[in-house]
């Protein structure tokens, strides 16, 4: 009795700890908004041999670029884009530290840009409870796991075509509103010069009188 | 000897889950916001944890209990669904009720005027189906590790279906926008053709009717 509590227990033990090891591996999406003349770096604290993906897009703003640097803990370069509007990179980190990806803006004067970035390391953290039987896994549960990694993919292209849709509603949005704007001022315009031209033709043919009125 | 051991590896599990995600410095009164754009009834938990910058050591301390952070998250109709000053670790978490983009935004309540020291903030927003615990509810429900993956395909499925019916709405706002512009074109290049040719109109009896004053016509 006490000695099957006590497997019981350490086997327990040791799921949690597999799920504490999986715990470590972390994946975050965020979306920020970086100023023109700007740079923003996000940094993470990678263990040697994992491997990890950056993933960037640009939702809006200006041309559609940035640049993106991502250092080593010995600031070595791992990849570096110039004006780029999405991509992914893929790395395996060859030491321990704290990786930076930076986001730079600084070739623009005046146009603020929204950046999507995805910076998941290591794999992704499996179920509790589920590492405890690693040799023996059951038809059901491997069907359940392919199940799984297609319903990620899925996630995924969803979240991709949910960026794409973003850029051409936001681009559609400030179309409208500049269109409204232009409208209104060309009237306006328009107008202005419309009464310019007839003062100033009045003023051509206008006798200047005060002059002469002093002789 | 058992339920020890559990309670102590949760406790391990939390912290280590809090030390690790992503991290960026921001000045003591700078506001950093993050946008998430997401379907309605959604959950979202964001973790946090933030440092202040040590002079003495030219690193960041450890744990720094005195700063609190400001949390304000606002839905997509500008109305603010959460705003709290949380102490410097911990979580917050809020559901969507309308889809859309949400900001999140974090600020530290510090009272200086201008920038004072470095912060160093630990974040990682979950949102969705990542936002759920499934040590915990295996534990709560005792599902075997069948049910659980059963259970975790129905979550994502049940996201991706919102997420589609999201799309669904996002697409027809983008089509009446289009729709929008399109009217607005046709509209204003009829009004400017004929705030043009009143213009010259006006022009015309304007000028005839000052040269006849001027005895010039």
């Amino acid at each position: 009795m006490r000695w099957s509590a006590r497997v019981s227990g350490a086997a327990f033990g040791a799921a949690l700890l597999l799920g504490l090891l999986a715990a470590l591996t972390e994946a975050v999406e965020l979306t920020f908004e970086l100023p023109d003349n700007a740079k923003e770096c996000f940094f993470q604290e990678i263990t040697k041999n994992t491997t990890s993906t950056l993933e960037f897009q640009v939702v809006t703003g200006g041309h559609y670029d940035v640049d993106v640097i991502l250092e080593a803990p010995n600031k070595e370069v791992l990849y570096r884009k110039v004006k780029t509007q999405f991509d992914s990179h893929t790395f395996t980190a060859t030491m321990d530290g704290v990786y930076s990806a930076c986001f730079s803006n600084e070739f623009s004067t005046f146009s603020h840009k929204l950046v999507y970035m995805d910076f998941s390391v290591g794999d992704e953290p499996a179920l509790p409870g589920i590492g405890e039987h690693t040799t023996v896994i059951t038809q059901m549960e491997s069907s359940a796991q392919e199940i799984h990694k297609s319903l990620n993919s899925v996630a995924d292209y969803q979240t991709h075509h949910r960026l794409r849709e973003a850029q051409g509603r936001k681009r559609a949005e400030d179309l409208n509103s500049r269109v409204l704007t232009w409208s209104i001022c060309e009237t306006v315009a328009v107008v202005i010069c419309a009464i310019g031209q007839v003062l100033v033709l009045r003023n051509f043919f206008t006798e200047r009188r005060p002059f002469t009125q002093f002789n | 000897m058992n339920t020890l051991a559990k309670i102590l590896a949760l406790v391990l599990v939390i912290c280590v889950k809090l030390a690790t995600p992503l991290y960026f410095h921001i000045g003591e009164t700078e506001r950093k916001c993050f946008i998430e754009e997401i379907p309605d009834e959604t959950q979202v938990i964001g973790n946090y944890k933030v440092q202040l910058y040590d002079p003495r050591t030219g690193g960041f301390m450890p744990s720094s209990p005195g700063i609190g952070m400001h949390v304000e998250v606002k839905d997509p109709e500008d109305k603010t669904i959460l705003s709290r000053v949380y102490s410097s670790e911990g979580r917050f978490t809020f559901t969507s009720h309308t889809p859309g983009e949400h900001v999140i935004c974090l600020y530290s309540n510090s009272t200086k005027w201008f920038s004072g020291t470095q912060l160093r903030v630990h974040l990682d927003i979950q949102v969705g189906e990542h936002a759920i615990d499934y040590a915990n509810i295996a534990q709560k429900e005792k599902l075997s590790e069948l049910q659980l993956r059963v259970r975790q395909l129905l979550d994502q499925v049940e996201q991706i279906t919102k997420e589609q019916n999201y799309q669904r709405y996002r697409e027809e706002r983008f089509r009446q926008t289009s729709e929008s512009t399109n009217q607005r074109v046709l509209w204003w290049s009829l009004a400017q053709t004929c705030v043009l040719l009143v213009m010259g109109a006006w022009q015309m009896k304007h000028l005839k009717s000052f040269f006849e004053a001027k005895k010039l016509v």
